[in-house]
């Protein structure tokens, strides 16, 4: 039994990683199969490696966006809470008011 | 004025930075209050700032997976979120979402299928606003009935009470949602997510404009539950979205960032004013933002029987996303700063 829970958590997991619909479920929509290429020539520094990035590998460019979203999203929650805190608002518990 | 503008790397257009962070904390404070991804509101928003509707729609997406993190983080401090159930929905979600995206795509095959998409998420937004406001109107003849009895209604009492029949279902196994304080069928939770994950597939929508009410009327969560558990879906969800939509080339990270720093401040202004803002409260403002989003697809809907209006539909019905993120997000902004001022007056009235 609880091999093949297992098995269904594991199958579940791949279902979730590898269903290529699930991202519309974030808010998408259709979109051309257009290769689009960045235009570095006006760019420089940080931004011209980041295009440069892109232009070469989508893949690796995927993994540090998918990388970078989340370490920013939980570095900038933690300076909110810090800020908030700071003021003093009581961020630990609410009382559930009503349904 | 140019310090104003940045050159976008990837898309190669150059966009008004501040725009991005206004819109940013406006889509922030809405999305961590209502509990949903606001897709409908920010892809319009990045291409009235210049970007391309594919860059639109993948920085939106990129977005929107930091955004609800943050705003997951906060409403699990406050206990809002319950991972169990979170998790037995995701499951729901993933299949319903992909029986409905074939579905669009076996219809498709049969003909035209956008229109009549379009008119069932309309008729669907119309269901839903009514089932809000039959709710709040059915609860507030409950709370008057009390009153002339001289009683006060109970604090937990609800108008519609949908989830109180399904919950008589007991299909074993049954769970028990300890944060949500329910114990029902598993099978409710899963056919709900796989009913919602459909309609969003069929749609082609995040889903957080269904699934909230969902949460609420069907499964029958507590509306900061369904809040903050809708969140941590929109946000496992949003981050694979992400990653889909960055290796086909259409997510600009630096747009994506610079709406961050906004949203950032936004979603814990919107997490934090669920606070303060009554479960009821949150209810009624949803109820509004449907009706918004309903009369902007009615604007574009019309548009083949009204030629001469196209233009003026088009830009009345961005302006109206656009008003409409303004006006509420700076209604729960002041409702959060009113609340954070009178916790901190009890709290000096203490020491």
């Amino acid at each position: 039994m609880k091999k093949r829970m297992q098995r269904y958590w594991w199958a579940l997991i791949s279902l979730v990683l590898f269903a290529p619909s699930l991202a519309l479920a974030a808010g998408g929509g259709k979109m051309a199969p257009v290769v689009i290429v960045a235009d570095t020539r006006k760019l420089d520094g940080l931004m011209a490696w980041w295009a440069n990035l892109y232009n070469e590998s989508h893949l690796q460019f995927m993994i540090l966006t998918i990388i970078i979203i989340p370490v920013t999203g939980v570095i900038f929650g933690v300076l909110a809470d810090i800020v908030m805190g700071w003021i003093g608002i009581d961020l630990k518990s609410r009382e559930l008011a009503e349904h | 004025m140019d310090w104003l503008y940045i050159l976008m790397p990837i898309a190669g257009v150059k966009i008004f930075w501040p725009g991005l962070i206004i819109l940013g904390i406006g889509v922030g404070i809405i999305g961590g209050f209502f509990g949903m991804g606001g897709a409908w509101m920010v892809t319009p928003g990045l291409n009235i700032l210049g970007f391309p509707m594919a860059f639109a729609i993948g920085t939106d997406i990129a977005h929107m997976a930091g955004k609800s993190l943050i705003s997951t983080m906060r409403h699990g401090k406050f206990g809002n979120v319950d991972y169990k159930l979170g998790l037995i929905m995701l499951a729901g979600t993933v299949i319903g979402f992909e029986v409905g995206a074939q579905m669009v795509m076996w219809l498709e095959r049969l003909g035209s299928v956008e229109k009549v998409v379009r008119w069932i998420y309309v008729g669907l937004l119309l269901f839903i606003a009514w089932t809000v406001f039959h709710d709040i109107n059915k609860r507030r003849a409950k709370q008057k009935a009390a009153e002339a009895r001289g009683e006060a209604v109970d604090a937990l009492a609800t108008g519609i009470e949908w989830h109180k029949t399904l919950h008589k279902i007991k299909i074993p196994p049954m769970v028990h949602l300890k944060v949500a304080g329910i114990t029902c069928s598993a099978w409710l939770p899963i056919f709900v997510s796989f009913f919602t994950g459909w309609l969003a597939g069929i749609l082609g929508i995040g889903g957080g404009l269904i699934r909230m009410p969902a949460l609420i009327y069907l499964v029958g969560c507590p509306t900061h539950v369904a809040v903050g558990t809708d969140l941590f879906e929109v946000a496992i969800s949003g981050l694979y979205g992400a990653a889909t939509y960055t290796f086909k080339g259409r997510t600009e990270l630096v747009a994506a960032m610079i709406m961050l720093v906004g949203a950032a401040c936004g979603a814990q202004v919107g997490a934090v004013a669920t606070k303060y803002i009554k479960g009821y409260g949150i209810r009624i403002m949803f109820g509004w933002a449907v009706i918004g989003c309903m009369v902007s697809i009615l604007m574009k809907l019309v548009q083949p029987w009204l030629p001469a209006y196209k233009k003026a539909l088009d830009i009345g019905a961005t302006w109206l996303v656009l008003g409409l993120i303004s006006v509420m997000s700076a209604y729960i902004f002041i409702k959060m700063v009113q609340g954070v001022k009178q916790e901190l007056a009890m709290k000096q009235q203490k020491i």
